[in-house]
């Protein structure tokens, strides 16, 4: 497909990097020339540079023979005029356009058809979605939701404590006696798909799929307790901070706000009228002892500087509060701080890039593509949802006589609206729906890349 | 530095080049020149077995590829390329000494066309082709043809593939035309083909034989210009030097020009200043030269397809001959030497300064002259009514300042030899350009035997500083590039 890139910065350039793994053709815009040298020299895309709003620019970067333009530049004004301009030249275009400005959110949604806007995208606020996800379901990392929220993946981080340390596989499902299946291990920065006796060990991530009400047996018997925070401190006073505690407080839960500008704490305090919001540098650990870091339930680290965000982290793990939630700008350093105690990791520019790439598959319109797509292990592993249709090749086969790619696992089949873990003997037939894990390079675009030739 | 990626692309390279050996191989057994066919087989053989033991070492080549290693890799796949490429000279001894054999493959390659052979006539179908081959490869570059050959695969070969185009392809400032560069690297060969082919119909229409076309062809697109006759053009008939004419300047057209003709943006063309830089040195030069020679053939016609014939064959540095300019008068010859250094557009297949490059040093030079008067004025240089980077504008300055040191050293080292000051500066002139034949000692009648070793390997490397632009070359010289780093 043609795609136009406006504006390369943390999220463009993930969405370059995504999108041209995936074979697309990509024409970049921006207006600084060293940025586009960069996104030229690591990608196979084409650079224009010059304002991407402009009709002159987006004529050069031809507007006329793409399909879809992703404004994303940092400036949300620039992204709508852009997504309007592009539209009025080419009516074809599909448009997906970054807005950031939580004034700008309800008009950009309502105003969709004037703005010519096929969806819009919020880093910030699916940051916040993400971490009232971690707060209302602590104990694992991350969780993401297939076939209309019926089956999950769940990422668990075993520690020196956990149930799960050096058991094998085989025991697993004895041992928590609910029918997961393990899809994915990170350790020691590798993606592993397991076998059967693969065994678990201190320090792995492992993402574990299931249906919904499996999960929760396996995290009650494994001693994780879903519980309802009760007081969230969050450091920065962001416009993640902003939406995260808009929803914490719909849900009856106390915040508190440290925010250094002034100015900024005082429109937090009119936007957020229960929220506590306190003047003071976050860094300064003196304010968080004062304001009770302790006895929180959870401490929320959005700053816009990611090494404050760490560091705090880590004090907070030093002082044993129960939920730490880090949120990163840049992604780049993951492996090193993975290893550091810094409780779970939320990076807005993947989680909005997932967003946009899920469009894009969808719009390929292709017989067979993913519906929803997670990026799971650190990039490393993708977990996608497909939906069988009658070109799809071993219909009613069962599982043991049909050959899957390496790196491939069938770790889910949604069958009338109840989920089940594929066995040997289970089969799949037109109208369900599969989810499938991969630590591939992204190789599989159809279902039916998934099987062995 | 990524030496084993840069090990392996040379490796690719030299079993495309076997791959080339080919088509003159089946020449020669259809010929029946045993000799020739053992010297093609021999050649393919030691190709082969180098090309394979460099992809057997560097299986595991990390896919680090910067600026850096694009240079390297493109300047030693060139360097590589000639000195295997001409082992079928050697072993078939047609062309005696080792050194006049890398001088002529180098000068086909680089699609110079300066020819140490003294009568091309007696040389064999096969050899002949070859050489002719060599231009067509030359022309459009090797690295760029394995680009549009080897699938790129989805990750991290972005750079790669630029790196290798910027560095093969001439011109201040290298893009792409379509998002994938391995759709561009195609399209641009297709271009090259399809004019190539259109080329070979039109000499073919004129009577020339199937052989004889095909060479010319070859040599008129990659503006290279070893003829197979010893007079090189001055035999054939008016249409084809007319033909020619008209083919050696569409070759020394920027090759984005057609690629924007075919999608119908045809303003852009027509108000392209390279283009029209381009053609009005055409002009001018014929109607001057055509003035200045008028006396010395009989109609007007003869005259102004001479004095076209030669424009065009210079200025796109192809280096074919319908006269002997050596004989012209000084006025016309002076116009000659000045047409060497312009040369063709950026992006096309021809040598020497470029005409985009001349278009920015006016530019520059006129605002510099304006700050002198207006020491506070601030001025941009734009090109196209786009504003030039200051980068691109001291690139090119340090372009003309390489350029015209190495020249200087290049004609010093050769004048050793006794010849004349016009045969040295034209000798080094026409290899640095990719031209060809030069003046006096070196005019299109003579040719290079008579220069020393030493003169020959000099110019060897002015013919490679010239096509890969000076850079590719200079960078294997440099110390840093060895260095290990990282």
């Amino acid at each position: 497909m043609n795609i136009l890139v406006a504006g390369i910065g943390k999220v463009g350039m993930t969405l370059v990097r995504q999108l041209s793994a995936e074979g697309h053709d990509l024409t970049v815009i921006d207006y600084s020339s060293g940025v586009l040298e960069n996104c030229v020299e690591d990608y196979d895309v084409m650079a224009i540079e010059g304002n991407c709003a402009t009709m002159e620019t987006l004529e050069e970067a031809g507007v006329e023979n793409a399909d879809l333009l992703l404004a994303m530049t940092n400036a949300d004004e620039v992204n709508l005029l852009c997504c309007m301009t592009a539209h009025h030249m080419n009516s074809k275009l599909h448009t997906i356009a970054r807005i950031r400005d939580p004034e700008y959110t309800q008009q950009a949604y309502t105003m969709r058809g004037a703005f010519a806007l096929s969806m819009v995208v919020n880093p910030d606020r699916s940051a916040a979605r993400e971490i009232n996800r971690l707060i209302k379901y602590p104990g694992f990392l991350k969780r993401d939701t297939f076939a209309k929220g019926l089956a999950e993946i769940v990422e668990l981080k075993v520690d020196e404590k956990s149930a799960l340390k050096d058991l094998s596989l085989f025991q697993l499902n004895s041992t928590v006696k609910a029918q997961i299946l393990v899809c994915t291990v990170l350790r020691e920065g590798n993606a592993i798909i397991p076998s059967g006796d693969f065994s678990l060990r201190q320090g792995d991530r492992v993402f574990v799929t299931g249906s919904a009400k499996d999960l929760a047996v396996m995290l009650r018997n494994l001693g994780i307790i879903t519980h309802k925070a009760r007081r969230v401190l969050i450091a920065g006073g962001g416009r993640i901070s902003y939406y995260l505690a808009k929803t914490l407080l719909e849900q009856g839960t106390a915040v508190q706000i440290i925010e250094r500008d002034e100015k900024r704490c005082h429109n937090l305090a009119e936007a957020l009228p229960d929220a506590s919001i306190i003047h003071g540098d976050v860094s300064n650990q003196y304010i968080l002892n004062r304001e009770g870091l302790e006895g929180c339930d959870s401490f929320v680290t959005a700053t816009g500087v990611d090494e404050t965000n760490i560091v705090m982290s880590l004090y907070a793990a030093k002082k044993n509060v129960p939920q730490i939630i880090t949120k990163l700008g840049r992604a780049e350093n993951m492996e090193i701080i993975n290893e550091l105690s810094v409780g779970s990791l939320v990076c807005p520019k993947e989680l909005c890039a997932a967003s946009v790439v899920r469009y894009v598959r969808a719009m390929k319109n292709q017989v067979g593509a993913a519906v929803t797509m997670h990026t799971i292990a650190d990039g490393q592993a993708e977990a996608l949802e497909f939906v069988v249709d009658e070109n799809t090749r071993h219909c009613n086969e069962q599982l043991k006589n049909i050959k899957l790619k390496d790196n491939v696992l069938l770790a889910g089949i949604t069958h009338k609206g109840r989920t089940i873990i594929p066995r040997g003997d289970s089969y799949f037939v037109p109208g369900d729906s599969l989810v499938v894990v991969e630590s591939g390079q992204g190789t599989v675009l159809r279902l039916n890349d998934i099987f062995e030739s | 530095m990524n030496f084993k990626i840069v090990g392996r692309i040379n490796g690719e390279i030299l079993l495309l080049e076997a791959i080339f050996m080919i088509p003159p191989l089946l020449i020669s057994i259809f010929d029946g020149t045993a000799g020739v066919t053992r010297a093609f087989l021999e050649s393919m053989a030691i190709i082969i077995f180098t090309g394979v033991a460099l992809m057997t070492f560097t299986k595991d080549a990390k896919k680090k590829f910067y600026a850096r290693e694009g240079l390297v890799c493109v300047g030693l796949a060139w360097i590589v390329m000639s000195v295997l490429g001409c082992l079928p000279f050697y072993f078939s001894g047609e062309i005696p000494g080792y050194v006049n054999c890398l001088f002529e493959i180098v000068s086909g390659f680089t699609t110079t066309g300066a020819s140490i052979v003294p009568n091309v006539e007696l040389l064999s179908r096969a050899i002949l082709y070859w050489r002719s081959f060599s231009h067509w490869v030359g022309g459009m570059g090797v690295l760029v043809f394995l680009l549009a050959l080897v699938p790129t695969d989805s990750k991290g070969k972005g750079g790669f593939s630029v790196h290798l185009l910027r560095a093969e392809s001439p011109g201040p400032s290298v893009g792409k035309i379509v998002p994938k560069m391995r759709q561009t690297a195609m399209i641009l060969y297709l271009m090259y083909i399809g004019l190539t082919v259109l080329d070979f119909i039109f000499l073919i229409a004129g009577g020339m034989p199937v052989f004889d076309s095909v060479c010319t062809a070859f040599g008129t697109a990659g503006t290279g210009g070893f003829g197979i006759k010893a007079d090189s053009f001055t035999s054939y008939s008016p249409y084809l030097q007319n033909v020619t004419t008209v083919f050696m300047i569409l070759f020394g057209v920027n090759f984005t020009c057609y690629y924007l003709l075919l999608v119908r943006q045809f303003k852009a063309v027509f108000t392209d200043e390279e283009i029209r830089l381009y053609f009005g040195i055409i002009v001018v030069s014929i109607t001057l030269i055509a003035f200045n020679i008028r006396h010395m053939y009989g109609t007007v016609e003869e005259t102004v397809r001479t004095a076209a014939f030669q424009v065009a064959s210079i200025i796109t540095t192809t280096g074919f001959a319908t006269a002997d300019f050596d004989k012209w008068p000084v006025f016309s010859k002076t116009i000659i030497l000045a047409l060497m250094i312009v040369g063709a557009c950026a992006g096309s297949t021809g040598g020497g300064l470029k005409c985009s490059r001349v278009l920015l040093l006016i530019k520059g030079l006129r605002r510099n002259i304006h700050s002198v008067l207006h020491p506070q004025r601030v001025q941009v240089v734009r090109i196209n009514k786009r504003t030039v980077s200051e980068t691109i504008l001291s690139n090119t300055n340090a372009y003309l300042s390489a350029y015209m040191s190495i020249i200087i050293i290049c004609v010093l080292i050769i004048s050793l030899d006794g010849f004349s000051v016009e045969a040295n500066i034209s000798a080094v002139l026409c290899t640095f350009n990719n031209i060809g034949p030069g003046l006096a000692e070196v005019g299109p009648a003579s040719n290079f035997l008579a220069y020393g070793i030493l003169s020959k390997v000099v110019l060897i490397f002015c013919m490679l500083l010239g096509r890969l632009e000076i850079f590719p070359i200079l960078v294997l010289f440099s110390g840093s590039t060895w260095k290990k780093m990282g």
